[in-house]
């Protein structure tokens, strides 16, 4: 479908093409050399591979957390958003604002606990908090599933600049040779070097991407007449009738309809944002409590960035991107912007930015769904008695084999049905919520009742989401992650509805089972885990 | 509730505390204020539903987000430096009485985060 449109784009540019080539091949570079970075005295143990060795500082945490969370497909499928519908996509914006002040409340405490005990995963959290392997195994397999979307959307990322480079052949494997390329560097890398290849690489990546971000957010608009004008064009662009549906493609606000699930979709996103495996991964990396606390004061300045790029959205329509293209691809409008707006060299350089930011990700996200097999799935249940150097070796085959799988849902599978999944995936992992965070304050909840609520939540989230269809298709499923919110009658995000029921039955479930006196699990943590590392470093006053 | 540590911030019933600093102590709501303000401002969607005024050109809904990026960013920042102020005088002043372990197991870990710790 998306080759229908690559002739606006013009031929392949051997510049854009040779610099990206160029960048591209360093980061490879980086990434095998990175498994000699920092080695540590047992390299067999998972903590190696799997968290880097646990001692990342302030600033390798905070490119890699930056690398990790802001993924190429948010680059690609945000301004996609805005260039779509305008306001309602920008809740990315108060998503990535909320989130910091909300994980500041209790990723401190989940990094001191899995340092005191040795968890490497949340589900070892919740085994050992609640002592129950199927609570655990529940948090695991929704991490495993969360996952494995997002990996195959990372490369939907990587395509979307292949596509607009016009590389690849015309048909068949051909086309699909330089993805397969990519993808088989990175996966060698990952296998060899575990964590330390995406948290070296995200260096590069993240100062590409600013880089790109600044030269866009003021080269841009200078050639299109300003924002005053981009705006002015995107609001009478957004203002025509789709004929698919009969009502106007989008608005510059939010109507008055709109907004609860314009804050329910931020918040919703915000909550699930540090129970997604990768970003857990990234976290558990950090070498200090205060690592990780002055990490979160300091990583909005990605969420800035995220609110710049979004504005893409609104250059792509001024600039007439995609403009009279019946079906076009909205996730070209970023990559086909830079193509038509920048010198060739450094279209080539933003192609890179988005390439190797979809890498990142796509390493951690493997090597966090990899750890999740292989600490409460192959460990817990396969071979009890594993050592360090098996589970090291099971997680890396298991990371050959979740971007296998995510390689086999682009290539094999609809692109449409990675993006439903990866929807679906947002309001899954939501449902790990309340074992997770409540477990950080309290043991209160029983282990069964937070089961019975995370399976409520996942079924009532999942058919719901069936439910929705997409604008002007009457019949069609999971066109979208809102819908009417019981009781209130507004329109909000799926997630968060599935999460109150969640823990609505939780609590109602807890109460019925202490009334009955069942008997909990045993929590094999204690207050004091909660708070390693609590006091500051005597040597650093100023952070 | 036994198991609730000191440094557990605004969420839940206030623990009995066991170190002699209060639980609620005027830095803590402060910190509870910069951290819940982006909320209350951006949950209040109406709030900056429109499209003046505009600056350079950005609609005020676009321009006013972007801005609750840095402050909420700055606020996040001061309820970081003003916990862990808190928490070095916590750790200076140790309470009378307090033998239970709480803050005297803490002293162990940091300054020297090493990487065995933990395994």
């Amino acid at each position: 479908m998306s080759r229908l449109t690559i002739s606006a784009a013009g031929h392949t540019n051997a510049v854009s093409l040779t610099v990206f080539i160029v960048l591209f091949l360093v980061v490879t570079v980086v990434g095998f050399l990175a498994a000699r970075w920092r080695r540590a005295e047992n390299p067999l143990h998972l903590d190696e591979w799997g968290l880097g060795g646990r001692g990342f500082g302030t600033i390798v945490s905070w490119f890699l957390l930056g690398g990790d969370l802001y993924t190429a497909y948010t680059f690609i499928a945000v301004p996609a958003l805005v260039y779509g519908v305008g306001a309602a996509g920008f809740y990315a914006v108060p998503y990535t604002i909320l989130a910091w002040p909300l994980v500041f409340l209790f990723l401190p405490r989940l990094w001191s606990v899995a340092r005191s005990k040795g968890y490497v995963t949340l589900a070892d959290f919740a085994r050992g908090r609640y002592g129950s392997r199927y609570l655990a195994l529940a948090v695991a397999l929704t991490g495993i599933l969360a996952t494995m979307p997002y990996i195959a959307l990372q490369l939907v990322g990587i395509q979307a600049v292949l596509d607009t480079m016009d590389i690849g052949g015309s048909s068949g494997f051909a086309k699909d040779l330089p993805l397969l390329l990519a993808f088989a560097v990175l996966a060698a890398y990952t296998y060899s070097s575990g964590l330390r290849a995406p948290a070296l690489i995200a260096f590069v990546k993240d100062t590409l991407v600013y880089i790109v971000v600044l030269v866009a957010v003021i080269y841009i608009p200078i050639r299109l007449g300003g924002y005053g004008q981009i705006f002015h064009e995107s609001a009478a662009a957004l203002a025509k009738t789709s004929p698919a549906t009969g009502k106007p493609r989008g608005s510059l606000v939010t109507g008055p309809s709109a907004q609860w699930a314009y804050a329910t979709l931020a918040m919703g996103s915000a909550m699930a944002l540090f129970l997604y495996p990768h970003s857990a991964t990234g976290l558990l990396a950090a070498k200090s409590r205060n690592t990780v606390r002055r990490n979160l004061a300091l990583l909005p300045a990605y969420s800035l960035m995220l609110g710049l790029l979004s504005l893409l959205g609104f250059m792509a329509i001024a600039a007439g991107i995609g403009k009279g293209v019946t079906g076009y691809n909205a996730q070209l409008a970023v990559p086909q912007l830079f193509a038509r707006m920048f010198p060739s060299w450094f279209a080539g350089v933003a192609f890179a930015a988005i390439g190797i930011g979809a890498l990142v990700p796509a390493a951690i996200m493997s090597i966090a769904a990899a750890n999740l097999f292989t600490r409460n799935v192959y460990r817990e249940f396969l071979k009890p008695d594993a050592t360090a150097a098996q589970q090291t070796q099971v997680a890396k085959l298991a990371s050959l084999v979740v971007k296998l799988g995510a390689l086999g849902f682009v290539l094999g599978i609809d692109k449409q049905f990675s993006i439903n999944l990866q929807l679906l995936g947002g309001i899954w992992i939501l449902q790990t919520f309340p074992a997770i965070v409540s477990g950080l304050f309290s043991k209160w909840l029983h282990p069964w009742a937070l089961l019975a609520g995370w399976a409520a939540g996942m079924a009532y989230g999942t058919w719901t989401a069936y439910g929705v269809a997409a604008a002007g298709k009457p019949h069609s499923h999971f066109g979208g992650s809102s819908a009417t919110i019981p009781l209130i009658g507004q329109i909000g995000y799926v997630g968060v509805t599935a999460f109150v029921l969640n823990l609505a039955v939780a609590v109602v479930g807890t109460l019925l089972l202490r009334a009955f006196k069942a008997p909990g699990g045993r929590d094999e943590t204690v207050p004091a885990d909660y708070q390693l590392g609590l006091a500051p470093e005597p040597a650093s006053p100023v952070g | 509730m036994a198991d609730t540590a000191p440094s557990a911030p605004l969420s839940g019933p206030p623990p009995a505390p066991a170190v002699g600093l209060p639980v609620i102590t005027p830095t803590r709501v402060v910190c509870g204020i910069l951290l819940l303000a982006p909320f209350v401002a951006l949950f209040w969607v109406n709030s900056y539903a429109r499209l003046r005024p505009a600056f350079i050109g950005i609609p005020f809904f676009y321009w006013y987000q972007l801005l609750w990026v840095i402050v909420s960013g700055v606020f996040t920042g001061g309820a970081y430096l003003l916990i862990r102020r808190e928490e070095a005088r916590r750790r200076a002043d140790p309470p009378p009485g307090a033998g239970n372990g709480s803050s005297g197991a803490d002293g162990g870990t940091d300054g020297a985060p090493t990487e065995g710790a933990g395994r």
